[in-house]
């Protein structure tokens, strides 16, 4: 009896496995957003209450602010972030030539201040480097995701997806596990979404701060009780890369409210 | 760098009640949070918040910590004349930080 | 199939949330110092009030009964009053039943703010009752009560 329950169990895993391979469907692809309660979408809503705002305010001011040996500020190269900058965040992660790797935007935006600002690199989560992220990603609100085509980024889009769906940790639990399997069930009081990176940076409550999509990646392998990729680790730019493929066509919101 | 982010119309008519609204970058320590080596983190918070218009105190707060991070305050006031509304947030350590905005009144 | 893990993890939630606790101090159970030296929400109101009658109405509280995360719960409180010279709201305070203080917040009107309306975001350290109280210009206090039923996040991080 035990026995054939068990041989159930696995068959029923094989089924699952097929089926989380296939992802979440188009049709059904949801913002975080749209799980949230109705008084946290409306803090979100309202640029005036948006506690993120006040990050993407400070991004404009440090925009205009000369620094580093170069004494340039970003401006100074790029003009009008509303303009230069429109649309940038909806295709990252990029191809770094220099690297010969994926790079996402606030790896961008440290690598132009090393480089062309000669500049001390932002650390990360610092509120500097939160606050340029945000302004840079936030003149492509309302646009959307259209992640890059560069063919060189196949190979690290495949391992992002690969890691999604690997179990970790002592729960040994896969992100698809949760994300494409039971989006929308509950979890210890809060309701498990589809794990869409669109609001980031993003104003979390339980951080009482801005903070990227590594740190909230990073939460959800210390949630299964992995050991998390270190912040700005190969792993974490391709689990990036491959959160912006699944995404697809949903709206950029930075910056985002979520619980 | 202060972060603040004031919202106050910049046109209202005389006799007119305006809705203001005010949010500071703040962290809002509690004090009773304890931290990575085991100790209490010590309280820093905004105590107060005042609003003056033309000079004038017309507004104030004082803030404990059971108010969120971030402190977000919103309250409303006559517009009388034209003239400047200015935000004052001081800390725990009597550090000030400011904003203001313009009204035209007519 | 998924069952049984997932409820594993809403468990180990419940335990990080226990020691996480600690660190922002806002469980009861965690630290019982304050939660044995702060005077009761009654105590609270009569500090405000001066040991003054408060009358039911004239006030509104308005909070969400269901709170997503405690970190920031949006209130607004509405007191009924012409906002004359002679009649109007002096002050408006928000007393909290469970954080480790009662105080919440103060708010000093005067007839120039046409409305006797604010708001603002608190932290709930758990379900509990909360409480406006306004003072008007005659000496006489009016009050409302609502309460929250509070739900924390799920994933939560290390301290470190
Ligand atoms: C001295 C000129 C210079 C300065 C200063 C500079 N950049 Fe750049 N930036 C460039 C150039 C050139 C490129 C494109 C070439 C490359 O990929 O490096 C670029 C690329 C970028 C991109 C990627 C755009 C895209 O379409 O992929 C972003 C985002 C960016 N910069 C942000 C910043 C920010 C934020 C700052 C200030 C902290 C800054 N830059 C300062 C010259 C500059
Ligand atoms: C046990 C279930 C579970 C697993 C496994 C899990 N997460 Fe999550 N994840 C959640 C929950 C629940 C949330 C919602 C936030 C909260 O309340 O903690 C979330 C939030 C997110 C978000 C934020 C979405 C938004 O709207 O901002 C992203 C991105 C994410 N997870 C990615 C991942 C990745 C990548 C992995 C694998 C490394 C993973 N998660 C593993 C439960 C899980």
């Amino acid at each position: 009896m035990h026995a054939l329950w068990r041989l159930a169990a696995v068959a029923v895993a094989a089924v699952c496995g097929i089926v989380s391979a296939a992802g979440i469907e188009d049709g059904e692809k949801r913002s975080g957003f749209d799980f949230m309660a109705p008084a946290t979408q409306a803090l979100q809503a309202d640029d005036m209450s948006n506690p993120g705002m006040l990050w993407v305010l400070q991004g404009e001011q440090l925009w205009q602010q000369a620094q580093g040996r170069a004494d340039v500020a970003c401006s100074g190269c790029h003009n009008d972030a509303r303009q230069t900058m429109r649309g940038v965040a909806a295709r990252y992660p990029a191809f770094d030539a220099a690297t010969g790797r994926p790079i996402d935007l606030a790896g961008r935006i440290n690598s132009c201040r090393a480089e062309r600002q000669q500049a001390e690199p932002l650390a990360p989560e610092s509120d500097a480097l939160l606050a340029l992220t945000a302004y840079v990603t936030h003149q492509s609100r309302g646009m959307p995701i259209t992640p890059a085509t560069d063919a060189r980024l196949a190979r690290f889009r495949d391992n992002g997806r690969r890691l999604f769906q690997s179990r970790i940790g002592q729960l040994d639990l896969s992100c698809a596990s949760c994300h494409d399997d039971n989006w929308g069930k509950r979890l210890g009081g809060s309701v498990i979404p589809q794990a869409h990176p669109t609001g980031y940076p993003l104003y979390r409550l339980e951080w009482q701060t801005v903070g990227s999509l590594q740190r909230r990646l990073r939460n959800c392998m210390i949630g299964v009780r992995a050991e998390p990729f270190a912040f700005g680790a190969a792993e974490l730019v391709d689990l990036e890369l491959h959160l912006m493929d699944r995404a697809r066509g949903l709206l950029i919101e930075t910056p985002a409210v979520r619980p | 760098m202060a972060r603040t982010l004031v919202n106050v119309p910049k046109v209202a008519k005389q006799g007119e009640v305006v809705e203001i609204k005010a949010m500071i970058a703040h962290p809002m320590e509690t004090g009773y949070r304890i931290g990575p080596n085991g100790s209490n983190i010590a309280r820093d918070i905004i105590r107060r918040f005042t609003c003056t218009y033309n000079g004038e105190e017309v507004f104030s707060a004082d803030l404990f910590p059971a108010v969120s991070a971030n402190p977000f305050i919103a309250f409303t006031l006559v517009a009388t004349t034209s003239g400047t509304i200015d935000f004052t947030w001081t800390d725990d350590a009597g550090k000030t930080q400011t904003a203001s905005a313009t009204i035209t009144v007519n | 199939m998924h069952e049984d893990p997932l409820r594993a993890y809403a468990g180990l939630v419940g335990r990080r949330q226990f020691l996480r606790a600690g660190m922002t101090g806002l469980l009861v159970i965690s630290l019982p110092r304050w939660a044995v030296a702060r005077p009761s929400l009654d105590e609270a109101i009569r500090t405000f009030t001066g040991g003054a009658n408060v009358l039911d109405g004239r006030v509104r509280l308005d909070l969400p009964p269901l709170v997503e995360n405690g970190n920031a719960v949006g209130i607004t409180v509405v007191a009924e009053s012409p906002m004359t010279e002679d009649d109007h709201v002096r002050r408006i305070a928000v007393f909290n039943e469970k954080n480790p203080e009662a105080n919440v917040v103060v708010f000093h009107l005067r007839p120039r703010s046409g409305h006797a309306m604010v708001s603002t975001r608190i932290r709930l350290a758990t379900s509990q009752v909360v409480v406006a109280v306004a003072e008007m210009s005659d000496g006489s206090f009016w009050s409302s009560r609502a309460s929250a039923i509070v739900t924390l996040a799920a994933c939560i991080e290390d301290l470190s």
